[in-house]
Order: structure tokens, then C-alpha cells, then sequence
């Protein structure tokens, strides 16, 4: 899969890119990554459903979207249009569900890849169940990947003793990249009336004070894996972006930002062509990795 | 409605204990159309403790000016940073959002009551201008725990008439909007509402009892504002709808309120 520029935007944060085409030329983007979509339409959490916390947010959606039927019927239609890639994130309870939805995706010509998201903290079974540990990544992605053909993402979970275990028992399962972080497992309480900010108490963590939790990650993935990584986790600037590839990713995804200033994805992209410009180098992909230690 | 990505300047401010009022002027272009009830997503300072907008409702357009007015009360650091802002100050906004209240024909001279409790007052000043030049008459029944929070009437009396009512009686009769003598009279044609939801559930009630049209507008806690992160749904019979999108008006027959 090849990639106008290093910047995607992260699934959940930019809905289907149809929510930000009054700010921002979907066509200037590396790619976008629709909503967690799932084999059956899911509801999601009750409200309350976000808690906003030092420079940081947690959510507790719980995957709300109208099932991977809905989508290949009504939204494909729109998004196959932009000038852009577009990649699916595929969540799910069950390994046959997995595989079910990825099949369906499959079918889209104009859907390069998936990124499957094994790492939803927000549901009961959410995948994050199989994204904590080497058997569980190592059982989704192998089953995926025997129906799957296009590029297989899989997006890691933070919430793990060592992520580079897991990146690797993804690989070697047959991941064709991996992406990371999905939010960190947090929770917020209310002193005055002794109760949870969040209808499920836990809920997801994101924003810029991720940052040094997911460069730290990044960097370890990169060092143990022959795959490509993707960069996420509190990116909210061109040089927090720089920060990732240097860490050793070849792109990145923008999140929560995109909630802070609905242009900043563009932004990422420029800023990154003028500090290529500045340090002369000529093929962005020469920064990945380049840290100098 | 376009939605914009806009720095304003804070043309002009005053304030009382608990609210500021904010005059956020366009110097370079006209303002874009906006509707009564739609709002505006405010960037404060993105300190750690605001590291989010902050949504604010329309409270009035001066087209002919390019002014647009917030009233803010003061609950937290986001609402607090904004009422410290000094005149000049330049404002990051994105602009219209949400779905505005939906006006009557105009052609029907309606009698339309609007409802406010606390700073659920704010949307009703625009609504009740936009009413009056369409040829309704706005009856503007506001509440607050004390005369305090009863604030802008000289600017609600130009458009309708004023019912007031106050907890502990410092202004108007003493009592909840519910209990206002209005409610005895003959039955408006269309209720708007908002305020905090104790208040918004029991005007629904009385509208649902009578039969009347209400809508009301609901303050689920956002975060994007634009319908992209699904964080502020309500739960109502077509199931989880967004706030920020499909609202943050809603018709008292959409919610699933008991009442
Ligand atoms: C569509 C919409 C329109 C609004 N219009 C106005 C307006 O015109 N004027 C105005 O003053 N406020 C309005 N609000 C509420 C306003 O957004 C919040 O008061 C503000 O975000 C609080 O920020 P803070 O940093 O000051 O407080 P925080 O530190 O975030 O919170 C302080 C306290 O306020 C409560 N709070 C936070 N957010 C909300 C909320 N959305 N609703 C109710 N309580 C909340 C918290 O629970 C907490 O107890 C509106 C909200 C929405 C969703
Ligand atoms: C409101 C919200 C919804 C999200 N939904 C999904 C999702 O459906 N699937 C997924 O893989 N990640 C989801 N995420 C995680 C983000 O894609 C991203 O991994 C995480 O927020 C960290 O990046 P950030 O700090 O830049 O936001 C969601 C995050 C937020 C804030
Ligand atoms: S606040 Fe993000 S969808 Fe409504």
C-alpha cells in the first residue's frame, strides 16, 4: 500500500471524513481510517461517555457503528470517491466475527486495507481480550489473515507488559504493519458526588498526554519488528509527528487533535514537507528511524 | 450551514457575579448564516485543564455589526478563563454547529413560549428576535434560584413579553418556571426550551400534558462538536443520536425522558 504523504488520521477520531470536508481537503491526506466497524450494528455505551482530563480526554464509546453491511451498502459509495486512502478498522468479539467482517471489506476494490483493532479498551469483548497477550493477537491475526489478501494493519493495545512481544507475535502471524497506540486504560472520578465521569468507570485515555507513553512504544515496536510501524498517541503538531517517525515509524495517524483544530491533519503534512525542506532531505521516509543515539 | 474555523476578537465584555457577556466581533469578513439554537465550539487556552473546546450557544447576532454574543457563567476553568479574557483578545471558534430550533411558518402569527432556567437562558434571546421579526409573539418565561441569575432583560423585552420567577423570590414570583401563573393561561402554541434538565423534564411533562409542541435543547458534554467522535449521544427512540449534530435541539417526542 503506498501513501501520498506519512499522515493518516485515527480511526474514531475523524467519523468518515465526511465530518471534516468543511475544514480541510480530504485529498491532502496520507489516508483516513473510518470508525471502528463491526459484523453487527452496535449501539455503544451509555452516556456519559467522555471525562476530559490534563491535557487528555477518556472515552468509553463502546464501538458505536451500524455494522459492516450498513457501511458496504451506504458509506462506501462516498468514501471510495475521495482522493485519498481509505482504510477500514475492523473490531470485534469473536474471532469469527473478525474474519466475517474482513471478508466483507475484502470486497472493496477501493479499500486497500484494514486495520484491525484489537485493542478496543471500551468493550466487554472488544478484542482488547485478545490484543493483551501473544496468543490471543496471534490467533485473530492468523485467522484474518488466511481470508484476507489486501494489507493487514493490526493496531496494538498499550496496555500490555511488552508491546514488542506482542508486534512480534502479530508479525509473525502475518501482520503486514502494525499501528500503535489505541488509548490507554484509564479512569476519572467525580470527589463531589463519589462517582465515575464515565457510564463504565474504565474508559480509554488519548490525547496529548499519551505522548511520551506511545513514542516510547513506537520506538520499541520499531526496534523488534521487520514491518512497517505506524505512529500514534497525542500527535497534535508537525514536530510531534517527527518525534514518531524518527522513533522509527513510517507514518502516523492524528487523533484527538483533529477534536482540538479540525484542520490540524493538514497542518501535519505541511509542517512535515518544511522541516524536510529545511534539513534538506529529500524522501521523507530517509527520517524513519533516524535517531541519533 | 458551512461550518468555519474563525478567530474572532472580544470586542466588548461585562459582567456580573456569576456570568460575562461576550461580544466576539468579525473584523474581516461578515459573519456566516447561523440559526437560533445552533452554537459554537470555543477554544480556550489549552492549558491541561482545558485542553478541549468548550461549547457555547448562540446568544445573538448583530449582523450589521458582525457580532456575535456568548453568555457564559462561570462553573469550571474553561468558563472562568473566558469571562478573565481581556478585551481584544483573540478567539478561536468553530462555527454554526448543531441543528438549530425549528421556527413555525411564518405566515402563522404563532404565540410561542420560551422557557429558560440559569444560563439556559442564552439561546433564547436570538430565538425570540428571530420569532419576533418573523411575525410570532415571543412570551420569554424565565427562571433562576435568585434575581441574580434573571440577567439581559432589557434585552429579552424588546422582543417579547417577560414572566420571571425566582427560587427564593428576589425577582418575579417565587417559585419554579413550573409553577409560573403563564402556564394557567391559554395554551401557547409552541413551547422552547432550555435549562437544566430537572427544569426541561417537567416543562416537557406540562407540553406532553397539554398536548403542546415543545422542543428543548439538550448539554451533553462534547467533545469534538462536529459528529465525528460520537462521545456526546443521547439515547432517544431512533436510539444514540449525537448532540452535537443531530441536536442539540431535539423534540420532546424523540427522548426517551420519563414524563
Ligand atoms: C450545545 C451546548 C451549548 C451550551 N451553551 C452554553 C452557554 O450558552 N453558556 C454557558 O455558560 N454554558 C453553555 N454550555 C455549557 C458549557 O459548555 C459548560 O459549562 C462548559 O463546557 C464548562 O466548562 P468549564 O471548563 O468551565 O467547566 P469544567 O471544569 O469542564 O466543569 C465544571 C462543572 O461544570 C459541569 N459541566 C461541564 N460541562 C457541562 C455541560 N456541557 N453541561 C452542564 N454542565 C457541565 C461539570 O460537570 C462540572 O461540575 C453549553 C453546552 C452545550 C453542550
Ligand atoms: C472518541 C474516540 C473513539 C475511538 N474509536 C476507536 C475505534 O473505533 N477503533 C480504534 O481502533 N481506535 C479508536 N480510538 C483510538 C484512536 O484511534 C487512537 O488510537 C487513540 O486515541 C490515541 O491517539 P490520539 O492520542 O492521537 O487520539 C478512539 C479514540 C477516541 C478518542
Ligand atoms: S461531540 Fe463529538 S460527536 Fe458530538
Amino acid at each position: 500500500m503506498s501513501l501520498k504523504n506519512p499522515v493518516l488520521t485515527a480511526s474514531g477520531t475523524f467519523g468518515y471524513g465526511r465530518e471534516y470536508t468543511d475544514f480541510i481537503d480530504l485529498s491532502d491526506l496520507g489516508g483516513i481510517i473510518v470508525k471502528g466497524t463491526t459484523l453487527h450494528p452496535r449501539e455503544g455505551n451509555a452516556y456519559p461517555r467522555m471525562a476530559e482530563t490534563p491535557s487528555g480526554m477518556l472515552n468509553a464509546v463502546g464501538l458505536q457503528n451500524k455494522g459492516v453491511d450498513y457501511f458496504v451498502a451506504h458509506i462506501y459509495p462516498e468514501v471510495s470517491q475521495y482522493d485519498t486512502q481509505v482504510l477500514v478498522n475492523v473490531s470485534g468479539s469473536t474471532v469469527d466475527d473478525y474474519v466475517a467482517c474482513a471478508e466483507k471489506i475484502q470486497a472493496l476494490d477501493r479499500i486497500p486495507a484494514i486495520e484491525l483493532n484489537v485493542s478496543c479498551p471500551n468493550v466487554k469483548q472488544g478484542g482488547m481480550a485478545f490484543g493483551v497477550s501473544c496468543e490471543g493477537i496471534a490467533s485473530v491475526v492468523g485467522a484474518v489473515r488466511k481470508v484476507y489478501h489486501k494489507h493487514l494493519m493490526v493496531k496494538l493495545s498499550p496496555n500490555v507488559t511488552s508491546i514488542a512481544d506482542i508486534a512480534l507475535a502479530a508479525e509473525d502471524a502475518g501482520a503486514d504493519s502494525v499501528s500503535l497506540i489505541n488509548t490507554l486504560l484509564g479512569m476519572s472520578i467525580d470527589a463531589e458526588k463519589r462517582r465515575p465521569r464515565l457510564s463504565t468507570v474504565t474508559g480509554g485515555l488519548s490525547g496529548a498526554c499519551v505522548k511520551p507513553v506511545a513514542l516510547r512504544m513506537v520506538w520499541q515496536v520499531a526496534k523488534a519488528v521487520n514491518i512497517p510501524v505506524v505512529g500514534l498517541g497525542g500527535i497534535s503538531s508537525a514536530t510531534d509527528a517527527i518525534e514518531f517517525l524518527l522513533a522509527g515509524a513510517s507514518a502516523v495517524q492524528i487523533g484527538t487533535a483533529n477534536f482540538i483544530d479540525p484542520a490540524v491533519s493538514v497542518k501535519v503534512v505541511r509542517g512535515i514537507e518544511d522541516y524536510c525542506e529545511r534539513h534538506h532531505i529529500g524522501a521523507v521516509s530517509s527520517l524513519t528511524g533516524a535517531l541519533e543515539i | 450551514m458551512v461550518k468555519r474555523i474563525l478567530d474572532l476578537r472580544l470586542a466588548e465584555k461585562r459582567e456580573w457575579p456569576q456570568t460575562v457577556l461576550l461580544k466576539l466581533r468579525s473584523d474581516v469578513e461578515p459573519l456566516p448564516e447561523a440559526a437560533p439554537g445552533q452554537f459554537l465550539q470555543v477554544r480556550v487556552d489549552q492549558s491541561p485543564a482545558t485542553y478541549l473546546r468548550r461549547p457555547v450557544s448562540i446568544h445573538f447576532i448583530d449582523r450589521e455589526r458582525r457580532e456575535l454574543w456568548l453568555l457564559v457563567r462561570k462553573v469550571g476553568a474553561g468558563t472562568r478563563a473566558m469571562a478573565e479574557w481581556p478585551v481584544q483578545t483573540r478567539v478561536n471558534v468553530i462555527f454554526p454547529l448543531g441543528r438549530p430550533y425549528t421556527l413555525p411558518q411564518s405566515s402563522t402569527r404563532e404565540r410561542c413560549l420560551l422557557v429558560g432556567g440559569g444560563i439556559g437562558t442564552a439561546p433564547l434571546l436570538y430565538l425570540g428576535r428571530v420569532l419576533r421579526q418573523q411575525g410570532h409573539q415571543p412570551v420569554f418565561l424565565l427562571g433562576g434560584r435568585s434575581a441574580e441569575d434573571l440577567i439581559q432583560l432589557n434585552e429579552f423585552e424588546q422582543y417579547g413579553e417577560l414572566c420571571l420567577c425566582t427560587e427564593d423570590g428576589s425577582a418575579g414570583t417565587k417559585g419554579l418556571v413550573t409553577d409560573h401563573p403563564v402556564l394557567q393561561g391559554p395554551s401557547p402554541d409552541r413551547i422552547y426550551c432550555c435549562g437544566p434538565k430537572p427544569m426541561m423534564v417537567a416543562v416537557a411533562r406540562y407540553a406532553r400534558q397539554k398536548g403542546i409542541w415543545c422542543e428543548v435543547s439538550l448539554e451533553n458534554t462534547m467533545a469534538c462538536g462536529i459528529g465525528a467522535c460520537l462521545c456526546c449521544v443521547e439515547d432517544t427512540v431512533e436510539g444514540h443520536r449525537c448532540v452535537c449534530q443531530e441536536g442539540p435541539v431535539f423534540n420532546i417526542n424523540q427522548l426517551k425522558w420519563q414524563i
